[in-house]
């Protein structure tokens, strides 16, 4: 049977597998855009794009580029160096003071000439409209979405009035020291533009406008947004360097990493920590620092929890090689001291030092009746992923092995992450915590209520908090109740480090590490500066 | 043929409904909390309570149900939480985008595994066929998710000359079918048709083999038909089976994949499950499973329906 030659078969199959070009693409190859600045393209680990309603969704990530880039508080965040904490400083508020014969009193007074990126001026009556979209139900700008963003922030917001065009006074429901730290959450949307576009708060999210040195340009839901530099912007000093900012919602690390080293996007989140190495060969750059996250295992103190043990808590401590984890983690991680690295100014002077001394670690265990070959039995909640996690399983599997040497045996409990918040909402007594004597969240931990308070402070167990652990101590809620009642700042720092010393001292938490926020940018990005904080400044940004 | 139509149709309405309660039931029964996407992991529990209530997610699920139901009735498929844009809206456009994928995908998958099949099947247990027979069994057996991966590190970043994400320098809403736009479609949719493209390899080679043994062939020969003739005859002959074959696969395709969308950022059908997976948005999730469900159920009659018109004695059956 005579047949087809198989070099002509293999040659058009050949042909046909070459797909139409195999030049270089010069949309990829030039990168960023052609106006003068340039564009910078970020790839985001979240899922969809950050609503720009004001009080944006997406977490930290939605305001770190999105909330804190197309608007403004009345107090905003310092993004401006890498070496020491950030801080709290003027926004659209130049100043705020308490009454000091009624320290539930706050008058703020607002910034002049400040203009939505609408052209409408913003005033007074601007945030008390904005204060009533997030807390007033019956108010016609009510929106569920940033009411549930923003009211666990601001629980502590009773009443608030405009006293004049320039001037607001809000109430607060007890004497708070901490009140501008929740001020500084809630952003400003303009109310112009909402009534412009028919009162319709989704309608808004495709022309939204604020204050922030960014406006947006251009919306597509779960496929990007593009904002433009607001030449006017109040703060001359963060006049944005840019022409244009891409924001692209990147879940999949992979694609993400993929993206960066195509050319695609100049910035990713989180790369992946694997990729890093390949990343520094090819010139691209990985910034990180440290900055307001923990790691830790929060333990339950509900009766029978073996952590009601101090000798226990004290001794898992002590057993840990951080140092260790830290190869593991190829460098990306703080060694966990307490609840801050040792170089915040609230760390102050523990007694305990929290280090790898196992044999320190097995005395205290068999002071406690324990050993390797008689151990305690702990039950710890953990999840394979989630935000903020790092890389949860094979860090929790390390403190897993290096506590069972010591004589604490480590069972797992592994839930989704979504399911893990749930539980750590719920408390360790609910049945969603199944019994479970630690759970692993990682934390926001950027002022001293979220850092300190909130975990432990008596009042705030499950439904009213997120003390988790159900953990009471008069000594503790006292120094709470002193943080928020110590307005001057010298006082209030003392207290803060007194509280963080008996954190560190009663070892209350398994202090495992901070994260540092590993992105990895192009070697075109220039002038980026990475705050210690979860938000981060983009306006220096310029393309080289 | 009208009485069986009646018949089948009538089927859908409670093969409809099963799949609903099964999709509402999967949904529900997985932990997690549903305001998770509008609410600050630190919400407090009387917050999440007190915002539950206002989504209506304290009542009975059974109302919760009847509700959802009520409103698909009416042809709502109701409102994302997370986004608050209608459930319907969202799909929509994914739709859109997977359906474009997919066609990409079953062409590239179509065109590659009949020309393996035709040349397993002439050149039947040499060398060639061997290796076409190899290339389709990587193809039915690789993971389509890593081979995606492996495309985007071979042709996006060894070599940049293909995107590795996005639908387009824009967005997929400002398609249009030029090159700038097209090239980012390719890893997507080469990565999608290796399933098929094995399917229809070892389909083909089979029926080639099947049709080059039988009398008529020789008989086509034998009336000095040149190898050119022969082969249009072969074509002829497997083309209604493989048209069929690929029928089905790309019905499978047009459900769209978890993975691939995700490997690639394609704003499809995958692409929002995912989203709506991680944001617990249980009306997107609800809508988007339901729809594709009921597009299985759809092209299912559909399939029955034709074949039924083709073979008289499936509607005796």
């Amino acid at each position: 049977m005579s047949r087809f030659s198989r070099r002509q078969m293999l040659l058009a199959g050949a042909s046909a597998a070459a797909l139409p070009s195999l030049r270089v693409d010069p949309l990829l190859a030039q990168s960023g855009g052609t106006q003068s600045g340039g564009t910078l393209r970020i790839a985001m680990t979240a899922a969809d794009v950050p609503l720009p309603n004001g009080q944006t969704d997406q977490g930290a990530e939605g305001m770190r580029f999105v909330g804190y880039n197309v608007f403004d508080a009345l107090i905003n965040w310092d993004l401006s160096s890498a070496d020491k904490a950030s801080g709290l400083i003027p926004g659209l508020a130049t100043s705020w003071k308490v009454d000091a014969a009624d320290p539930t009193r706050w008058t703020f007074t607002l910034r002049e000439g400040v203009k939505f990126h609408d052209g409408s001026a913003f005033d007074a009556a601007a945030v008390v409209w904005n204060y009533d979209k997030i807390l007033k139900q019956d108010s016609p700008q009510f929106d569920p979405r940033q009411a549930g963003q923003g009211r666990t922030r601001i629980p502590s917001v009773k009443f608030y009035r405009a006293l004049d065009a320039k001037t607001v006074e809000f109430i607060s429901t007890t004497p708070n020291a901490l009140f501008p730290y929740d001020i500084s959450w809630i952003l400003m949307s303009s109310p112009a533009q909402w009534e412009k576009v028919g009162r319709d708060w989704t309608k808004f999210l495709n022309a939204p406008s604020g204050t922030g040195p960014w406006k947006v340009d251009r919306y597509v839901p779960r496929e990007r947004l593009e904002m433009l530099p607001n030449a006017e912007y109040w703060d001359a000093r963060r006049r944005p360097k840019l022409a244009r900012v891409v924001l692209i919602p990147m879940p999949e690390t992979s694609a993400r990493t993929a993206a960066l080293l195509a050319g695609q996007v100049d910035w990713a989140e989180t790369p992946a920590p694997d990729a890093i190495p390949q990343l520094k060969s090819r010139g691209f750059q990985i910034v990180t620092n440290v900055y307001p996250h923990n790691w830790t295992w929060h333990f339950s103190r509900v009766e029978g929890s073996p952590w009601n043990d101090i000798r226990i808590r004290k001794a898992a401590n002590l057993a840990l090689d951080r140092e260790a984890m830290v190869t593991l983690l190829g460098g990306l991680m703080v060694p966990g001291k307490g609840m801050v690295p040792p170089g915040s100014p609230w760390f102050g002077k523990p007694g305990f030092e929290v280090k790898c001394d196992l044999a320190a670690a097995t005395k205290l265990m068999t002071e406690a009746g324990y050993s390797k070959a008689r151990p305690v039995s702990v039950k710890a909640i953990i999840s394979p992923g989630g935000s903020g996690q790092m890389q949860p399983l094979p860090m929790n599997e390390f403190i897993q092995q290096s506590l069972a040497e010591i004589g604490i045996k480590v069972d797992f409990e592994v839930m989704e992450w979504n399911a893990l918040v749930a539980s750590w909402r719920a408390g360790a007594k609910h049945d969603s915590s199944r019994g479970a004597h630690s759970t692993n969240s990682s934390y926001f931990s950027q002022d001293p209520f979220t850092c300190l308070i909130r975990h432990l402070e008596s009042n705030l167990v499950a439904p009213r908090g997120t003390n988790w652990g159900y953990y009471v101590d008069p000594v503790l809620d006292a120094l709470f109740e002193k943080i928020r009642s110590s307005f001057d700042p010298a006082e209030q720092l003392a207290a803060i480090q007194k509280t963080h010393e008996r954190f560190v001292d009663e070892a209350l938490f398994l202090f495992v590490t901070h994260d540092v926020n590993p992105r990895a940018l192009s070697p075109r990005v220039k002038g980026f500066v990475q705050a210690q904080n979860w938000y981060q400044d983009i306006t220096p940004v310029t393309m080289g | 043929m009208l009485v069986y139509l009646i018949r089948r149709l009538l089927y859908v309405v409670p093969i409809a409904l099963a799949v609903s309660v099964v999709c509402f039931s999967l949904v529900h029964i997985a932990p997690g909390d549903p305001l998770v996407s509008i609410l600050p992991p630190d919400a407090s529990q009387a917050l999440v309570e007190q915002m539950k209530k206002s989504y209506g997610f304290d009542r009975p699920i059974p109302v919760q149900f009847a509700i959802w139901l009520g409103k698909i009735a009416q042809g709502d498929l109701g409102t994302s939480i997370a986004t608050s844009r209608p459930v319907l809206q969202e799909i929509t456009k994914a739709v859109g985008n997977t359906l474009m994928l997919a066609f990409a995908a079953t062409l590239i998958g179509f065109t590659l595994g009949c020309f393996f099949g035709f040349v397993a099947g002439y050149f039947r247990d040499t060398l060639v066929d061997r290796i076409a027979v190899t290339v389709s069994i990587l193809g039915v057996s690789v993971p389509h998710y890593w081979l995606g991966m492996v495309l985007v590190i071979c042709f996006s970043v060894l070599l940049p000359w293909r995107p590795p994400t996005g639908a387009g320098p824009g967005s997929s809403a400002a398609w249009v079918w030029d090159w700038e736009h097209v090239k980012y479609l390719i890893l997507p949719a080469v990565t999608m048709s290796v399933i098929p493209m094995g399917i229809v390899t070892r389909t083909v080679r089979a029926l080639v083999g099947d049709i080059l043994s039988q009398e008529f062939v020789d008989a086509l020969r034998a009336k000095g038909l040149t190898d050119w003739g022969v082969f249009q005859h072969v074509v002829k002959n497997a083309a209604p089976t493989a048209l069929a074959v690929m029928g089905l696969q790309l019905g499978y395709l047009l459900g769209g994949s978890i993975l691939i969308e995700t490997v690639f950022s394609w704003p499809g059908t995958g692409f929002l499950l995912n989203a709506a997976i991680f944001q617990r948005d249980l009306p997107l999730l609800q809508g988007t499973i339901l729809v594709l469900a009921m597009f299985f159920v759809v092209l299912n009659l559909l399939v029955d329906t034709v074949q039924t018109a083709i073979d008289p004695r499936i509607r005796r059956g």
